[in-house]
Order: structure tokens, then C-alpha cells, then sequence
């Protein structure tokens, strides 16, 4: 017995999208799909012995999962204990000849790698956005057997640091920075330029990390997730990790001196320039068309 | 305590990208390489828990002679020695058998702890230091913004999504893949370059250490992504705020 397995987290968002990716994937190479949601409390330990009695017993071809942090955290030991590289934090799959080939990306997004899977069975994390989500034909639902060996992770209750002050999800316009500021005596700019445009001033993971900005302005998969109309980004790349975050924006502008940014592939209007002479001339430019 | 830090050189983050002419990899020729940030944040965290707890700190990397200038910074820094794993082909090593030469490096000094960055600014597997810690038999945990000591015991901050975090016991020896923005970096002070000069350097060769490199997949092809978007380039400032009244209609 033979397929694909789909090793979901419960209540996350990218399960769905990660199940969606498994049926793609069974269909085109002709294996079944199965999935499993452990339901055990989660450590590395625990969630990598039982899933490894379970890929063992029925011999999956491929694992898939979705790339969140709690995978991050054990799927890499996984697939050690197969003697395989975990395929992490996939953009893309696709299936030429009977065989699988994967995108990720290198350079926090500049490049991408597409990569063939040499040997059974292969590990992949998928990225966001890779799939969508959507209804399809049951899968085969598999149980795990029960933990034998005592995890060495004694995890305790989950928490959030002080409440938010500031919630960005609800903000209409957005100035978000990045590491192109270069340092915290500049964002002057960044600021006047938000109050020109009534907008709220976020940031990319770098700049928080910093202490230029309160983490809870921090923009991404460990920040906050926003919708606004207008998300205007400067001297900010675009990892991925950052994407994830802002990709609900109604219309993005970016401005950046690197071309190659990956910010640009998902802006609506881009400005290939240097920040400190279009921020100031943008900000005047903003006042006077405000009057 | 005796604290083993594996630390990654990397092309610096502002470099520009293309493909090498195999076009399996990159074009290494004219590139600045730096110390992968969240491993600078692993070596500063590994400094400050040897000037809390007293011990030794031991930097750990692989890769070409170029990867000297790197250690030669973290022994700067503070790391009282260092380990060179010469391997030129170092981009040829996956994240598995990368692993494997650095957790064999790691066996012949049993330290206590273990730290790396979370992932690479290049590859950005977020492996190294997991696959390590099942190969040298260590609990492990990941993406910690807080390290705290307690005799034989761990316990540590987790990062989780959303704002979340969490706090995570474990026994020592482990291994600890560290969050950027852990604490503050410190820069190199000139006594501190001066004294690095003298450091002990022990260079192994992935043959001493019995490992070989071996592949999970092929890298078929890199190449700059397709853009999703059809991006409108402006190149004036006009243009920009001509387009945020007319067409965002924010203004």
C-alpha cells in the first residue's frame, strides 16, 4: 500500500490549501491520498515518532505538509529519520514525465530553485498561496498509533505578550519600511510621509528585530495580517514571510532600487528608485495634491 | 557550560542575483558574503549565556577558505575557538548532508547546548539545526526568543504565528535554532579583533569526520521568478501621485 499523505494542523489555515495540494498531486501521478491530523498534544518528539510508525507501516511516497511553524519545528527531524532532506517552504508543484518537481525559492524570494526529488519517500512543506483550498473527493482519513517514548519537550500553555495597541488589520492606507531605511535617524521619513497620506506606518520582521519600531507594527507571517486599500512599501525586498502578510492589499506600491526586489512581483505600481530622493519629493508631492 | 554555535556564511542580502552558468546555482563570482543574521543572533545569545553561566563558546562552520573571514568575526566577537569544516563545494551539500558533517563536528566536542540561526538568508531551508539535533540524539526546539538555564535544564520562548508564543522545557545537551531580534547585537571592539588573530582555528576536512556527501534531490534549474502581477512601472514622482488620485483614488 502505497499514496500520498497530508499532514494537516488542526485549525490552520494552510491545511486546507496543503489537502487541496495532496488531491492535485494524487491525480496526476495516480496515487491515493490520505490524511491524518495528529491529535495528540504537539512536540517535535511526539509528533515525530507516531508519524513516523504511520509513513512506516503504510510506505507513502510523498509527505506533504503545510509550511507552518509547528512543521518547521518537527518536520525537519521527520524526514531526518528517513535519511531525506525535508523540501521545505514550497511555491509550486508540478508533474512532468510521472515525476514530481518542486519550486522553492532562494534569497528570500530573488530566485527560485526547481528541484527533483531523488528517492521515496519525499518530504515537502508547501508555502501559502501554492494551492486554493478548496472542496474536493474524500480522502482516506488515517489514525495514528499511540505514543510509546515519552517526549523530552515539556511545553506549556501558549500566550500573547501585552495586548495589541495597534490593530493594522482595520487600517484603510499603509506605509510599511523595510530594511532600505538603512537606519532608525531616517524613518522621519517614512512618518511624514504617512501623515501626508493619513496612513498607518508598518514594518517589515528586520526593522522591529531592530527596535526602530514596536514589534506590533511588524507586517507577516509572525506579525500581523492586513487588507488595507493601499499598501505602499519601501526599501522593503518582500520574503516571502513578509508577502504572506500584506497579499490581501487591494493595490500595492512599491518603491525599491533593486528591480529584481520580490516585492515587485506583487506590486500594482512600482517605482524603481532610491527612497531617500523619492520619499521626500513623494511626501511634498502627496501635501500639495491634498492642498 | 560549553556552548557550540554552527554558523552559516552567506552573499551579502543586497547582492544581485544570477544564475551561475550550469544555471544550478548562483554566480558567485564579484559577491560580498556576510554572516547569516539569524546566526549572528545565535552567537550573541551563545556570548551572553557564557557571560551569565561562565564556560566556553565554540564557533562552528563549513564551507571554502572564504568562510575564515566569518569566523575570524565571531571569534572577534567573543567565541573563544573556532571550527573550520573546509568543504569548497559547500553549495553542493543539501540540508541533509550538511547536517550530518556539522552534527559530526558537534560530536567530537559534546557540548552542553547547541545554537544556530532559524534558517539561512540563502537557502532558508530552517533545517540545519533540527536534522542535527535528531542525528546527535538532542531535544530540540525552535524559532526562541529566550534562553533560560536552570542546572541540567532548559527553558525556553517559542515563536509561534500570530503573535503567539510559548514556553518550552527540555533537558541538556540540546539544540536551539535561534529568532533574530533575540537581543542586541554587539559589534567587534578593536581588542577584540586584535585578540581573534591569536584564537585557535581547528580545521577538519568532511573526510576526517567520515561524512560523505549524498543528495535527496537535484537541482534542476534557478532562475529569476515570474512576476504574478503585472506590475505598472512609474519613473517619476508625478507619475506615482497622478496614479494614487486617478486610479488608487486615495488622494
Amino acid at each position: 500500500m502505497s499514496g500520498i499523505l497530508a499532514v494537516l494542523e488542526a485549525g490552520h489555515k494552510l491545511s486546507g490549501e496543503t489537502l487541496a495540494a495532496a488531491r492535485d498531486l494524487g491525480a496526476k501521478l495516480g496515487l491515493a491520498v490520505h490524511s491524518v491530523e495528529p491529535g495528540l498534544a504537539y512536540t517535535a518528539d511526539a509528533f515525530t515518532d507516531v508519524l513516523t510508525e504511520l509513513i512506516r507501516a503504510k510506505q507513502f511516497q510523498v509527505v506533504l505538509f503545510p509550511h507552518t511553524y509547528q512543521v518547521r519545528d518537527f518536520a525537519p527531524k521527520l524526514a531526518t529519520r528517513f535519511d531525506r532532506a525535508l523540501i521545505s517552504d514550497v511555491i509550486r508543484m508540478r508533474v512532468e514525465s510521472g515525476r514530481l518537481l518542486v519550486t522553492r525559492q532562494l534569497f528570500q524570494g530573488k530566485l527560485n530553485a526547481e528541484i527533483r526529488p531523488l528517492d521515496e519517500p519525499v518530504f515537502v512543506s508547501l508555502q501559502a498561496g501554492a494551492y486554493r483550498a478548496e472542496a474536493g473527493e474524500a480522502v482516506v482519513v488515517e489514525e495514528l498509533p499511540a505514543l510509546v517514548a515519552a517526549p523530552r519537550q515539556k511545553p506549556e500553555e501558549k500566550f500573547r505578550e501585552a495586548q495589541r495597541a495597534v490593530d493594522l488589520s482595520v487600517a484603510p492606507i499603509i506605509v510599511s519600511v523595510g530594511r532600505g531605511i538603512k537606519e532608525k535617524e531616517n524613518l522621519h521619513l517614512i512618518e511624514e510621509l504617512a501623515a501626508a497620506l493619513g496612513a498607518e506606518i508598518a514594518a517589515s520582521r528586520p526593522i522591529c528585530d531592530n527596535g526602530w519600531l514596536p514589534m506590533e507594527r511588524q507586517v507577516g507571517s509572525s506579525g500581523q495580517t492586513v487588507a488595507p486599500k493601499l499598501y505602499l512599501a519601501v526599501g522593503l525586498s518582500g520574503a516571502i514571510q513578509h508577502l504572506v502578510g500584506m497579499k490581501g492589499a487591494k493595490t500595492v506600491v512599491a518603491i525599491n532600487k533593486d528591480p529584481n526586489a520580490p516585492i515587485f512581483e506583487v506590486a500594482d505600481y512600482g517605482m524603481c528608485a532610491d527612497l531617500f530622493e523619492v520619499v521626500p519629493a513623494l511626501t511634498a508631492a502627496i501635501k500639495a495634491a491634498k492642498g | 557550560m560549553k556552548i557550540l554555535v554552527a554558523i552559516k556564511q552567506v552573499a551579502a542580502r543586497d547582492s544581485l542575483f544570477t544564475a551561475s552558468a550550469d544555471g544550478k546555482w548562483i554566480d558567485e563570482s564579484n559577491l560580498e558574503y556576510e554572516i547569516n543574521e539569524p546566526d549572528a543572533y545565535a552567537l550573541e545569545e551563545a556570548l551572553q549565556l557564557r557571560e551569565a553561566q561562565g564556560g566556553e563558546v565554540v564557533a562552528l562552520c563549513a564551507g571554502p577558505e572564504r568562510v575564515s573571514a566569518t569566523i575570524r568575526e565571531a571569534l572577534a566577537k567573543g567565541a573563544d575557538r573556532a571550527i573550520h569544516i573546509r568543504a569548497d563545494d559547500i553549495a553542493d551539500w543539501d540540508t541533509l548532508a550538511t547536517a550530518k558533517l556539522l552534527a559530526a563536528a558537534v560530536k567530537t566536542e559534546a557540548p552542553d547546548l547547541v545554537l544556530t540561526g532559524l534558517q539561512s538568508d540563502d537557502v532558508g531551508a530552517g533545517q540545519a539545526g533540527v536534522a542535527m539535533a535528531e542525528l546527535l540524539g538532542m531535544p530540540h526546539a525552535t524559532i526562541i526568543m529566550q534562553v533560560l538555564v536552570n542546572g541540567a535544564e532548559l527553558r525556553v520562548k517559542r515563536e509561534l504565528e500570530d503573535g503567539w508564543f510559548q514556553h518550552v522545557g527540555m533537558p541538556m545537551p540540546a539544540v536551539l535554532t535561534i529568532q533574530s531580534g533575540i537581543k542586541k547585537l554587539r559589534y567587534a571592539t578593536l581588542m577584540g579583533i586584535k585578540k581573534a588573530k591569536t584564537k585557535e582555528v581547528k580545521l577538519l576536512t568532511p573526510g576526517e569526520l567520515g561524512v560523505e556527501r549524498a543528495a535527496s534531490f537535484e537541482v534542476v534549474g534557478v532562475s529569476l521568478p515570474q512576476r504574478s502581477k503585472q506590475t505598472q512601472m512609474v519613473a517619476t514622482v508625478a507619475e506615482l501621485v497622478e496614479k494614487l488620485k486617478n486610479e488608487v483614488h486615495v488622494l
